[in-house]
């Protein structure tokens, strides 16, 4: 299989801080990788990064992404070429609906690849799809962006947006956390059958209960910038028995 | 010599010529109004209500006035038509600060009157006499410059219980090549359980340096609405001081909204007084400034009658050199028991150099009330830009989506529906740098 993705000595900074300190990582088109660690560690950072985050500053080490170095290309241009993050903590953008939101989003990929912008017909139609996808209520799909949503909601509302979008690399930053075991179903589920032999997702957690849905094939711990371990799905039940306790001394 | 004096001599020396044209009742209230322009001239950088509008150097330009009145011979109609789409006006214009009636116009509901002072006041003298400047008399000497100089008012009558269907639009434009002042006047008055819409456009089809001075008067009785809207399409080189004064009856309602789309340098004074119960006002302004653009609101909400409501919202995003300006004061006197009052101001400034000054103020003298107000200068909110890019859409384009997200609260309070869609396509172009720059309107286009 080819390489999607990889990344090399991978240092960041933010406010002159080094947060990521050296990251190796290889995702192959197709493979689930799940990225584990005690908060603080560096995961959304680690995303943030991958998306280009003007915050970061990268100050070392490389970034491929389908053969081209990732680190050149704008935010938007990095969605055009089909990275997707689901933020951990999704924004709200009052006075934007969402489906003005959408709509200059799929026009702008469209526009990037060399495509017409869609009809309104059909652009309604895959929007109707994309929310059954996920059960998100046709009334909220016209009030502004995440804008008084619940915390399931926002997440809810992340995986439609990957669904209209299609990403071939898809971040999903904490997309569990604060969900219920239903909303974490419903969640889980669409990220499942958005999956395609040839699409890849780096699935950040805390916690196995979404690692119990969406089956990982390859399990790494990030742990102070560092990615400290890498395994098998089993290092996903091994730590939810001993904790992360045994990293951190570890290292 | 300064410019006030010039202007004195200009007034002293041309008496003849200015009277000439007018009605009695102009001509007596210049009278007054000249003896308080002389004595104060115009405000400083000093003057409390004035200290970030430098109002006196804009006056110091050398500027023609139409005394004469030669332009008022000029025909603008069908060269400049001003549509909205979708929107039945009944039209009538102003070329500098001449009144031009248009014959193409549809019959209005009987009783209603449209047309220049001069000529109405012969008609009807009492109904000019006992309205006419009775709203203005105490206003600034910028007023009284107005009242001065001012050979022409724009009346509007709507009789007891009519309700006028059309949009009534007057579309005010400059049109010259030298340097002018206009000095323009509007009266609006309102009977008992009248009903009308009015649309005012500001046009400047000049490069040349344009000082417009406005003075509207509007009257709305017992139990009779007014929507006002009004829409500066100006150019860099305009100065428009604009002056509103408002009186409100019994269970009345006036909802008003003020667009800066594109201007020079404007001032627009705002005074609306509820003098009867159960009267509603809602005032809104959207101000949209870049390069070296100025734009002051100054309000007034004097609460004169208990259980009256007023809302106001104010907007502003400025962006490159521009300067914001605005004081919104709402007054509650102590018999206004029961007053229902709302101010907010929201701004953005897009760049370091862009400023926004704020001052709202607050004076409540009566002790049962429900009075808030809020003010916030902040800048795009660049979680939202980034998460927006993150999804693919253009750093560019999502600053214009924040950009118009921000303006549409404004614009979606204008009842018109018509008129509030072409003004989201209006300011979605204005931001996108797409709106042509004043050679007319843009309103039709
Ligand atoms: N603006 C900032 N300045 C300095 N340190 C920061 C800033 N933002 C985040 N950090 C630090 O970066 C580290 C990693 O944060 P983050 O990537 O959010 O971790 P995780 O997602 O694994 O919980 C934390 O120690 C956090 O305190
Ligand atoms: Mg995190």
């Amino acid at each position: 299989m080819e390489n999607l993705l990889e990344i090399r000595n991978l240092h960041a900074t933010i406010d002159g801080k080094e947060i990521l300190k050296g990251i190796n990582l290889t995702v192959k088109a197709g493979e689930v990788h799940a990225i584990m660690g005690p908060n603080g560690s560096g995961k959304s950072t680690l995303s943030n990064v991958l998306v280009g985050h003007p915050a970061y500053t990268v100050t070392e080490g490389e970034i491929i992404y389908k053969g081209k170095n990732l680190l050149e290309l704008a935010p938007e241009d990095r969605s055009h070429e089909g990275l997707f993050l689901s933020f951990q903590y999704p924004v709200e953008i009052p006075g934007v609906s969402i489906t003005n939101f959408m709509r200059a989003a799929i026009n702008a990929k469209r526009e990037y690849l060399g495509q017409e912008p869609m009809n309104a017909t059909e652009f309604l139609k895959m929007m109707r799809e994309k929310r059954a996808l996920v059960n998100l209520d046709s009334k909220l799909a016209n009030r502004s962006v995440n804008e008084g949503f619940s915390g399931g909601e926002k997440k809810r509302n992340e995986i439609f947006q990957m669904a209209m979008l299609e990403p071939t690399l898809s971040i999903l930053d904490e997309t569990d956390s604060g969900l219920d075991i239903d909303a974490l179903r419903i969640v889980a589920e669409g990220v499942n059958k958005l999956k395609r032999d040839d699409t890849s997702s780096l699935v950040i957690t805390h916690y196995q209960r979404l690692l119990d849905y969406i089956k990982p094939d390859i399990v790494h711990i990030l742990y102070n910038g560092k990615i400290v371990k890498t395994a098998g799905p089993e290092l996903v039940m091994e730590l939810e028995e001993r904790g992360y306790d045994w990293i951190k001394n570890e290292n | 010599m300064d410019c006030v004096q010039e202007y004195i001599e200009l007034f002293e020396n041309n008496r003849t010529l200015i009277d000439g044209p007018c009605c009695k009742k102009l001509n007596e209230e210049r009278e007054k109004a000249f003896v308080r322009f002389k004595t104060e001239g115009f405000p400083g950088l000093k003057d409390e209500n004035w200290r970030h509008t430098n109002v006196a150097k804009k006056f110091a330009t050398n500027f023609g006035m139409d005394l004469g009145r030669k332009s008022a011979t000029s025909n603008i109609k069908g060269s400049f038509t001003c549509d909205v789409p979708n929107l039945k006006t009944y039209k009538g214009y102003v070329l500098n600060d001449n009144f031009v009636a248009d014959e193409n116009n549809r019959l209005l509901p009987e009783g209603v009157i449209i047309g220049s002072i001069n000529e109405i006041a012969a008609l009807h003298p009492e109904l000019i006499g006992k309205h006419y400047n009775s709203l203005a008399e105490k206003g600034d000497s910028t007023v009284q410059f107005n009242t001065s100089f001012a050979q022409e008012c724009m009346v509007l009558y709507v009789p007891k219980n009519v309700v006028i269907e059309e949009t009534v639009q007057i579309i005010a434009l400059l049109q010259t090549n030298v340097e002018i002042l206009t000095n323009r006047r509007l009266l609006v008055i309102m009977e008992e359980n009248s009903h009308a819409s009015l649309l005012l456009c500001d046009h400047s089809a000049t490069e040349r340096e344009s000082l417009s001075t406005s003075v509207t008067e509007i009257f709305i009785g017992r139990g009779a609405s007014l929507n006002l809207y009004e829409l500066e399409e100006t150019t860099d080189s305009n100065t428009r001081l604009g002056n509103l004064f408002v009186r409100q009856e019994h269970d009345s309602r006036f909802n008003h909204c003020n667009i800066t789309l594109t201007n020079g340098f404007t001032r627009n004074y705002v005074e609306v007084v509820l003098d009867g119960e159960g009267a509603e006002t809602n005032i809104n302004g959207l101000a949209i400034g870049d390069k070296m653009q100025h734009i002051d609101n100054r309000t007034l909400v004097d609460h004169r009658k208990g259980h009256c409501t007023s809302n106001e919202l104010y907007k502003y995003i400025l962006d490159e050199n521009s300067t914001g300006v605005f004081s919104g004061k709402m007054l509650i006197r102590t018999v206004a028991q029961q007053t229902v009052s709302q101010q907010t101001n929201r701004n953005l400034c897009l760049t370091s150099c862009a400023h926004m000054y704020a001052q709202p103020q607050l004076e409540i003298y009566a002790d049962d009330v429900k009075c808030s107000h809020g003010s916030t200068v902040g800048q795009l909110d660049e979680n939202a830009l980034f998460y927006m890019q993150q999804r693919g859409i253009p750093a560019e384009e999502a600053r214009h989506l924040l950009m118009y997200a921000f303006a549409g609260e404004v614009i979606d309070n204008i009842k018109l529906e018509a008129l509030r869609e072409r003004l989201h396509i209006l300011v979605e172009k204005r931001f996108r740098g797409e709106l042509n720059h004043c050679k007319g309107c843009n309103l039709c286009k």
